[in-house]
């Protein structure tokens, strides 16, 4: 394989950024269409040169090709040199990055159809795809951290992409200050290691942490660093909050960005730099103990939401602390020595990237059926929607197909990536296991009380009140195939995606297809599941129980989830506004003008009152000062007399 | 009683003590335009003594000098002295304050 | 001796200045066109310089010397090396986009060209002496015009603005040359890479090297501003003409962090570092301070003055951390800043000039009506908060990186630690003010506003261009300021 094939994958998209917004967006502005085939086009192709790089990865000796790397920067002793790294971790999400974004290029030709800013959604799209690659190909933490920064930057475009709104306005803001809270410790990290080390490259860290020449401490506060950039992008607790506002942007965009890749990029982060996390047992507790947490966390908040976006957001992120506790898990193991080294590097890069795979396609694969729904309906909220499965069949078919692969039903995708993570946790954590059960039954249940609110019973659109279902008919029908076909897609990656070798191929291990029934755990998280089916069916479709009453019984707990444990509010409210804008800077600000510029201001002014004095004394009389001269004179002669 | 050098130095201390009384005392300008020349003669015939008794030309250079520089200065110090006489109506000095605070 | 192309490229803004001033006032597109001719002409001339000159040599190249006051040993002396050719660059660059940006003055544009020009000459001339008596005077020259442009062209309380802006710089100047001639008695020379390589700190007693270093400190940490000399700066950008603002924060503030690196560090090093935690400290409250007081400014003009003070404690922590990767870095940030600001403050003029209001709460949603204005202000606010791919994140990675690896400061790890959260200060008050000015609904007074014109998105843009290109290729200057910054390191001892 020429060496040139992985960049040409990073390229290519990002070519058709630079064709987009610098030749069709000024002057083809009257064929906007040209820009989604030219960027479904160019990711068509990146996929192929992925799929290249998979076949030559997988017949490569210990799955790693190595690669060139050209100098970038030279100051003295420190040189920053740029390369690509292509091993099994690369290539998987290559393959996840490349196909997802194609499927949602071209379901986007159709959702984003006759929008004003179409050329300008392709092209923060293709650059967004383009620097997903380049961070995933990156071989060292100065060009991680560039293209990390890139795609948090195109998250912000696309949040923001319809900026005239205030909220997406807001919300775009909110996340890149959110995601760089996080970024600050990452950049910390990677300034402490190389202080340390000397060293940006990754392979190079690996191998130093590994032969233990960064000392314990270094390597602890330097993963905890490196985990807080993680938390930022994957909105983990503390950081999650703004990845729940980021739904305001384009649902595609959420399908790609906020659901299968960029947020991912913590878990690859994690991941990526696991030898240095598997060094250090306080480091991967951490992130054992944040994944777990913000697992169960964020699926309480699902519970409760209206907006069928916000519950698939909170799933998301709920679903990344499944990674981050697999990861964690596995780590513990290494850390303990319960696990070889050899063997656990490994298998906690396969446990966490395993479930990545598969969330990336059946989590993008119900985004994409909730923009199909929002389609039709108009609208987000699930309470006034219902019935939709006899209009929308395709839609309804695979969203259930998704739901159920998320949910971890044997044998569809979610089930075989979820496994591996709650063995792990068993055998390595317990308590975090018995959070990561129960959020297995929440998530069954906020699940299927979407799937039943958006699906089942009958339409109950405000339209569908008033003005007679009729009115509002001819909207309600089922997406164009152009947005259907890459849901199909999805929903058969989402059943069949378990079944690919990518554990194994990542170093882990692999079922075979009824073997993992034989395990007591997949057995438990599956009656889980189905207990959350069917209190949700109970609930929403069945109506034998009254959610209404239910969550009068429960409302203390009802509040504290659906105002999201006031964590919004503490953070903005309270700390950037009353603590920090309307608090300690207005402090200074008084500082700065009374004080500061106040002493300035007093010097002049005590000058000017002072001059003002003293130039009595000057009265602008010519004989006076005649006189002065003439005494003066006087004196000085006299003085000679007495004393000369 | 020979004339000698002190007594024109003390004609010329006199015409110089006039002079500065005049100019420092006076409120009317053109009075002490002329207070001004007077105190300037009296350096003259100090200079002009000095050359007679010192033998020196210098002195006698001097006088014609500061004869030149007076004339002039009185042509200016009256021309301005009209010129505020026009506009104010006074050649009050004390009145002339226009660039005082 | 070679083709004189230093001296030209200082005199000629001035001849054209005197060009311009014989000129009819009634012409005024031909005063325009001559001014733009003139600083274009000596950008091209400075951008050879860049070309010839070359990376392998360290010290002044294009040298001229000659004697100019022999009874005090004062020389003509011109050159330039890796510290002063970028900010030369930076300098006939801003100066060309200054005349640009000041095409709609009409009020009396014969002598706001002729003082630009004549400010121009000022500023090249500092960053080209070699001789501290020459230095000095260019120093001093720059003051005139900037009094003049501001209290004339200017607008709000642009006599006080004024005023403060030559009083303050006085007052250091008055320090500096205190300490200039301190030097010179005690060095013997006003030559300054003579007083370099003596190693004068060790013949003199440590009182008195600590006295010079502070009053020369003094006279640059007014033009940096370093806190608690600052508030000067936030008044006279504010209440400058726009063109005025870019050279401001594009040229001036410079010549502090290069008057600290050309003078105090290479002729002070061990005074420079028995103190660099003190300036250290110093350059983390200009950082944390700088951006916490930017938070509260309702003002377009005033926030991005504030934020300016914020972005030049970088340059003195790059500065002080006395390390070659962050110095290097301090400079790059310099030139950054430099372009970002004097875009920021460009843009700042075109939406004024639009709307007419700087008052932030008052604008809103005018990425609708101005979309190109929009998209160059969101990259250069990106670029302002340090985005990889712009020369914002070059300049700060290396100086943050520089200061980290320092071995010269204690704690130096905690400070650049510090200083680093100023980047995540930055963000929230860029992006808050790109969500409030751009974005949103549009408000109904602005529905007629129009875009840039077609100079004024050449002009952007081609300050646009030249961020990316130092932001993805940073090697173009590092290279460069490397071969400056490397002797006053080896004279640290490292």
């Amino acid at each position: 394989m020429p060496s040139g094939v992985p960049l040409a994958i990073f390229l290519l998209p990002f070519f058709s950024f630079i064709v987009i917004s610098f030749i069709i967006r000024p002057f083809l502005n009257s064929k906007p269409q040209l820009s989604g085939y030219i960027t479904t086009a160019s990711i068509g192709t990146s996929l192929i040169l992925s799929l290249w790089v998979l076949a030559e990865v997988s017949s490569a000796p210990g799955h790693v090709l190595s690669m060139p790397d050209y100098e970038w920067l030279a100051i003295g002793d420190t040189v920053i040199r740029f390369g690509v790294t292509v091993d099994a971790l690369a290539a998987i999400m290559l393959i996840v990055v490349t196909s997802v974004s194609l499927l949602v290029q071209v379901y986007s030709q159709g959702y984003m159809h006759g929008d004003p800013g179409y050329s300008r959604y392709f092209a923060f799209m293709s650059l967004f795809t383009a620097f997903m690659l380049g961070l995933v190909l990156a071989d060292n933490l100065v060009s991680l951290y560039v293209f990390w920064e890139g795609v948090g930057l195109c998250s912000y475009l696309l949040i923001g992409f319809w900026f005239h709104r205030p909220a997406a306005a807001r919300a775009a803001t909110k996340a890149f200050l959110v995601t760089r809270i996080g970024d600050f410790g990452f950049l910390a990290a990677i300034l402490f290691l190389y202080s340390k080390t000397g060293t940006f490259d990754i392979g190079e860290l690996h191998h130093l942490a590994l032969a233990g020449a960064i000392g314990g401490t270094v390597l602890t506060w330097a993963a905890i660093g490196i985990f807080s950039g993680a938390i930022g992008k994957s909105a983990q607790f503390p950081l999650h909050t703004w990845l729940p506002d980021a739904m305001e942007g384009p649902t595609p965009v959420s399908a790609l960005i906020h659901a299968a890749t960029m947020v991912a990029a913590g878990i690859y982060l994690v991941a990526r730099m696991f030898p240095v996390f598997a060094s250090s047992l306080t480091a991967v507790t951490t992130v054992a103990a944040i994944g777990g947490f913000t697992a169960i966390f964020a699926a309480t908040m699902a519970l409760v939401m209206n907006d069928i976006k916000r519950v698939l957001a909170y799933s998301t992120i709920s679903q990344l602390g499944y990674m981050m506790l697999g990861l964690g898990v596995v780590g513990i193991g290494v850390a303990n020595d319960a696990i070889p080294l050899e063997v656990g590097l490994g298998l906690g890069v396969a446990v966490g990237i395993f479930h990545l795979f598969n969330h990336a396609f059946f989590k993008s694969l119900l985004f994409l059926g909730a923009g199909s729904v929002n389609h039709a309906t108009g609208t987000f909220d699930i309470r006034e929607m219902g019935g939709l499965r006899k209009v929308m069949p395709w839609t309804y078919i695979t969203f259930l197909i998704g739901s159920l692969s998320i949910v971890g039903i044997w044998p569809l995708a979610g089930f075989w990536s979820k496994e591996g993570i709650l063995d792990h946790a068993w055998d390595h954590q317990t308590a975090l296991f018995f959070l990561a059960m129960i959020t297995v039954f929440m998530t069954a249940f906020y699940m299927f009380r979407v799937v039943f609110l958006t699906f089942a019973g009958e339409y109950r659109g405000s339209n569908a009140g008033h003005s007679g279902a009729s009115a509002h008919a001819p909207s309600l029908r089922e997406s164009p195939l152009v947005m259907v076909a890459p849901m199909g897609i999805l929903a058969i990656l989402a059943v069949i995606s378990g079944w690919l070798p990518v554990s194994s191929f990542l170093g882990g291990e692999s079922e075979s297809f009824f073997g993992a029934l034989a395990h007591p755990i997949a057995w438990v998280s599956m009656v889980l599941a189905a207990l959350g089916i069917l209190l949700a069916y109970a609930l929403y479709s069945a109506k034998w129980l009254s959610s209404e009453s239910l969550r009068r019984r429960f409302a203390p707990l009802h509040t504290l989830f659906s105002r999201k444990y006031w964590i919004d509010e503490l953070y903005e409210r309270v700390i950037v506004v009353r603590v920090l804008v309307d608090g300690i800077f207005v402090l200074l600000n008084w500082f700065d003008t009374r004080i500061v510029d106040g002493i300035v201001n007093g010097i002049a002014g005590g000058t000017i009152v002072a001059g003002k004095g003293i130039r009595r004394l000057q009265t602008g009389q010519l004989q006076a000062y005649g006189i002065a001269i003439f005494v003066g004179v006087l004196a000085i002669v006299a003085c000679f007399l007495i004393f000369g | 009683m020979t004339v000698g050098l002190e007594h024109f130095l003390i004609l010329s201390a006199i015409l110089f003590s006039i002079g500065l009384y005049g100019a420092l005392a006076k409120r009317n300008a053109v009075v002490i335009l002329m207070s001004i020349e007077i105190m300037l003669n009296a350096v003259n015939i100090a200079m002009v003594a000095f050359s007679r008794y010192g033998h020196l030309i210098t002195g006698q250079v001097f006088a014609i000098f500061i004869m030149v520089v007076a004339a002039a200065e009185a042509a200016v110090g009256l021309a301005i002295i009209i010129a505020i006489y026009r506009s104010r109506e006074t050649v009050d000095v004390e009145k002339f304050d226009l660039m005082k605070w | 001796m070679d083709f004189p192309y230093l001296s030209i490229i200082v005199f000629l803004p001035v001849i054209g200045a005197i060009l311009i001033a014989l000129l009819p006032q009634a012409d005024p597109r031909r005063i325009k066109f001559t001014a733009a001719f003139f600083t274009l002409a000596v950008f091209a001339l400075s951008l050879s310089l860049f070309f010839m000159f070359d990376t392998g040599l360290e010290g002044a190249q294009f040298v001229e010397r000659a004697s100019w006051i022999p009874a005090i040993d004062a020389q003509y002396f011109l050159g330039v090396d890796g510290l002063s050719l970028p900010m030369l660059v930076l300098a006939t660059f801003l100066g060309f986009i200054a005349v640009l940006v000041s095409w709609k003055i009409d009020l009396r544009v014969r002598e706001y060209f002729a003082w630009l020009l004549v400010l121009e000459t000022g500023v090249l001339g500092v960053f080209c002496s070699l001789d501290l008596l020459l230095f000095f005077l260019f120093w001093e020259v720059e003051i005139l015009p900037m009094f003049l442009l501001i209290s004339i062209w200017g607008t709000g309380r642009k006599e006080y603005s004024a005023m403060k802006f030559v009083i303050f710089t006085l007052a250091g100047s008055a320090m500096m040359l205190a300490g200039i001639l301190l030097l010179y008695f005690h060095g013997g020379t006003f030559d300054m890479m003579e007083l370099a390589g003596m190693g004068l700190e060790g013949a003199i007693s440590t009182l008195l090297a600590t006295a010079i270093f502070f009053l020369l400190f003094i006279g640059y940490a007014v033009k940096l501003p370093v806190f608690p000399f600052h508030t000067w700066l936030p008044d006279a950008h504010t209440d400058a003409p726009t063109a005025v603002s870019v050279i401001l924060a594009g040229i001036l503030l410079k010549m502090g962090g290069y008057g600290m690196i050309r003078v105090c560090v290479s002729i002070f090093p061990g005074v420079s570092q028995d103190y660099a935690v003190l300036l250290v400290a110093l350059a983390l409250v200009n950082i944390i301070y700088g951006a916490a007081v930017t938070f509260r400014q309702r003002d377009l003009k005033r926030l991005i003055a504030y934020s300016s003070i914020s972005h030049m404690g970088y340059v003195l922590l790059g500065i002080f951390a006395l390390s070659q990767v962050s110095m290097t870095g301090a400079i790059l940030q310099m030139f950054s800043h430099g372009l970002i600001t004097g875009l920021l403050f460009a843009l700042v003029g075109l939406v004024y000039d639009k709307t007419h209001v700087r008052d932030i709460p008052q604008l809103g949603g005018l990425a609708r009506r101005m979309p190109i204005i929009a998209v160059v202000f969101s990259v250069a606010g990106l670029a302002a908060l340090g985005l990889p791919g712009t020369s914002g994140f070059a300049a700060e990675f290396l100086v943050f990186l520089g200061s980290f690896k320092s071995t010269l400061v204690d704690g130096i790890q905690t400070y650049t630690i510090l200083g680093m959260v100023g980047i995540v200060l930055t963000a929230g008050y860029i992006l808050w003010l790109l969500q409030r000015v751009f974005y949103g609904p549009i408000k109904a007074q602005y529905d007629k506003v129009t875009d840039a014109n077609r100079l004024e998105q050449f002009t952007i843009i081609s300050m646009v261009a030249v961020i990316m290109l130092i932001g993805i290729y940073p090697a173009v200057l590092t290279d460069i300021i490397k071969v400056g910054v490397s002797p006053i390191i080896a004279s640290l001892g490292l």
